[in-house]
């Protein structure tokens, strides 16, 4: 086999890719990882949550390893008006424990140790290295072309792992471009935070952490929500935004993140942070509809580069799904070497496999979550209805409390009317709850 | 209040000396798009509309590829930087 040869190439060392390359290391295949970046990680940002469960299974109590900031053992999801908010916050002993249910990274962190993990099974990690197209022959994908001198790279399979822009899957014929319907933009800023004040002002004690997600106009009528996780002493707070709004609605994400840092429910939390890094993501977010062909003879496509991204409201899944989606994508690879077919066909028991496993089950057992999300008055109502609503009810002035009921009739036909109010229910209830 | 100047500024960048960004056809800039959308949703500020040419300052680019998908008229080459160049997170 000469140096430019290998039986697997793998584009993109994030989660997905890693996974793959790892898998496949173990059982001897020679495998090939590819990043662009200086080193795995240094392209990739997140919120900041890795439900590692999955991950358990390929590195047994990974977070006894893994460079982890907090496990997240509360989960606190809040309606946000404009000068008001209204949280569920939900704290678990479980959470706390072994397995955990998820923890906070940091992405330069996490993916390079990640990487490393895969190096010392067996696999070549080539960094700074973008990969720009791939090589055909007839049918079949039988390499790629990386922006380097001698940058023609063969193997029986080809992995694509290169991100939610995957120009590979493009080049392959696999995927089009997104639609300012399909996807949102996230920014982030991480923020250091004074000794102790992240323990006092969320009330944790030692490794506890949390997530905060919230839902409501952002900046000046964005369609989106907010974010906070607490790293180890410091917080990751963003905004994101669905992409057509941006363009509707002429308003920057940049003075959306600066408006929700000012809200009377945030800033406080901020209070005397320095500001450390600003980094920005586009987040896949049609789900089900937006999923490319997964599969071609002799190339497989992986993690957000496949649109794998869990979107049910509550739920924003990315990881998880990528690492999932790697592991799924070696297993279908070891199988096509056993048999020495790399053709289509063999190819498509990665789909048939994803199908089976949560990943591809829960995107399509919540893509009525995806209507629901586009619903204007999600963001433009009933967040700011539900604060006024409890902020009337609750208010002590002397005129006395309205039962509940006669608060929100009071309320309705200001911004919704009963009907309509209604048919949202039903299309909430579709999309989380039956 | 930290301005997006301030912001960019703190955030690790190694450019390469070639710009991975271009504008197709500028007239359809000129002609066609009078709301120059991209200046708005680049959460990095990369373009902007300067008389009667497009200023990229493609070398704080956040390599979120909005602009791929976000221009109206399909009129922007984003393409990923040479390896090792761009954005490089200290965090992520």
């Amino acid at each position: 086999m000469s140096s430019n040869t290998f039986d697997v190439i793998i584009v993109g060392a994030g989660p997905a890719g890693t996974t793959a390359a790892l898998i496949l290391a173990r059982k001897g295949l020679k495998v090939i990882l590819i990043e662009r970046g200086e080193f795995p990680g240094a392209k990739n940002m997140f919120g900041g949550a890795l439900f590692g469960r999955v991950l358990d299974e390929i590195i047994p109590e990974y977070w006894a390893k893994a460079p982890v900031e907090r496990f997240i053992n509360r989960k606190i999801i809040t309606l946000l008006a404009e000068d008001s908010a209204v949280s569920l916050d939900f704290n678990s002993a479980a959470f706390k424990q072994a397995p955990y249910n998820g923890f906070v990274v940091m992405r330069t962190r996490f993916d390079r140790w990640y990487a490393v993990e895969a190096v010392k099974a067996g696999a070549v990690l080539l960094t700074q290295t973008t990969v720009d197209d791939v090589i055909r022959e007839g049918n079949q994908v039988v390499g790629v072309v990386a922006r380097r001198a001698q940058g023609e790279l063969r193997a029986k399979v080809v992995i694509a792992a290169d991100g939610a822009l995957s120009f590979l899957a493009q080049k392959a014929g696999l995927r089009k471009d997104f639609t300012p319907e399909q996807f949102s933009l996230g920014v982030k800023e991480v923020i250091q935070l004074p000794p102790g004040a992240l323990e006092e002002r969320f009330g944790l004690t030692g490794d506890e952490g949390l997530s905060n997600e919230y839902l409501g106009r952002m900046g000046d009528g964005l369609h989106g929500g907010a974010f906070l996780y607490t790293n180890k002493d410091s917080l990751s707070i963003g905004v994101v935004a669905q992409a057509h709004s941006l363009k509707e609605k002429q308003v920057t994400i940049y003075d959306a993140l600066e408006k929700f840092k000012r809200h009377p429910a945030v800033a406080p939390l901020l209070e005397g942070g320095r500001f450390l890094e600003y980094s920005a993501h586009l987040i896949p977010e049609a789900g089900a509809n937006m999923i490319p062909r997964l599969y071609t003879g002799g190339m497989l496509v992986t993690g957000n580069a496949a649109g794998l991204v869990l979107v049910g409201g509550v739920f924003l899944e990315g990881v998880n799904c990528a690492i999932a989606s790697g592991r799924i994508a070696a297993e279908t690879v070891l199988q096509a070497f056993e048999k020495g077919i790399f053709d289509k066909r063999a190819m498509a028991e990665y789909e048939a496999r994803l199908k089976a496993s949560f990943v591809l089950r829960d995107i399509n057992r919540y893509k009525s979550a995806i209507p629901l999300l586009m619903n204007k008055r999600l963001y433009e109502v009933y967040p700011s209805f539900a604060c006024r609503t409890l902020e009337n009810w609750f208010t002590v002035d002397g005129t006395g409390h309205p039962k509940l009921a006669g608060m929100v009739k009071g309320l309705l036909g200001e911004d919704v009317g009963l009907w309509q109010l209604a048919g949202d229910g039903y299309q909430m209830g579709r999309a989380l709850l039956w | 209040m930290t301005k997006l100047d301030d912001k960019l500024y703190k955030t690790r960048f190694l450019p390469s000396e070639k710009s991975h960004i271009k504008i197709i056809d500028l007239d359809v800039c000129r002609q066609k798009c009078p709301d120059k959308v991209c200046t708005i949703f680049c959460p990095a500020g990369v373009y902007g509309w300067e008389e009667d040419q497009m200023a990229i300052g493609y070398e704080g680019c956040l390599e979120c590829g909005t602009c791929r998908y976000g221009c109206p008229y399909d009129n922007i080459d984003w393409h990923n930087p040479q390896g090792g160049f761009g954005v490089m997170y200290k965090f992520g």
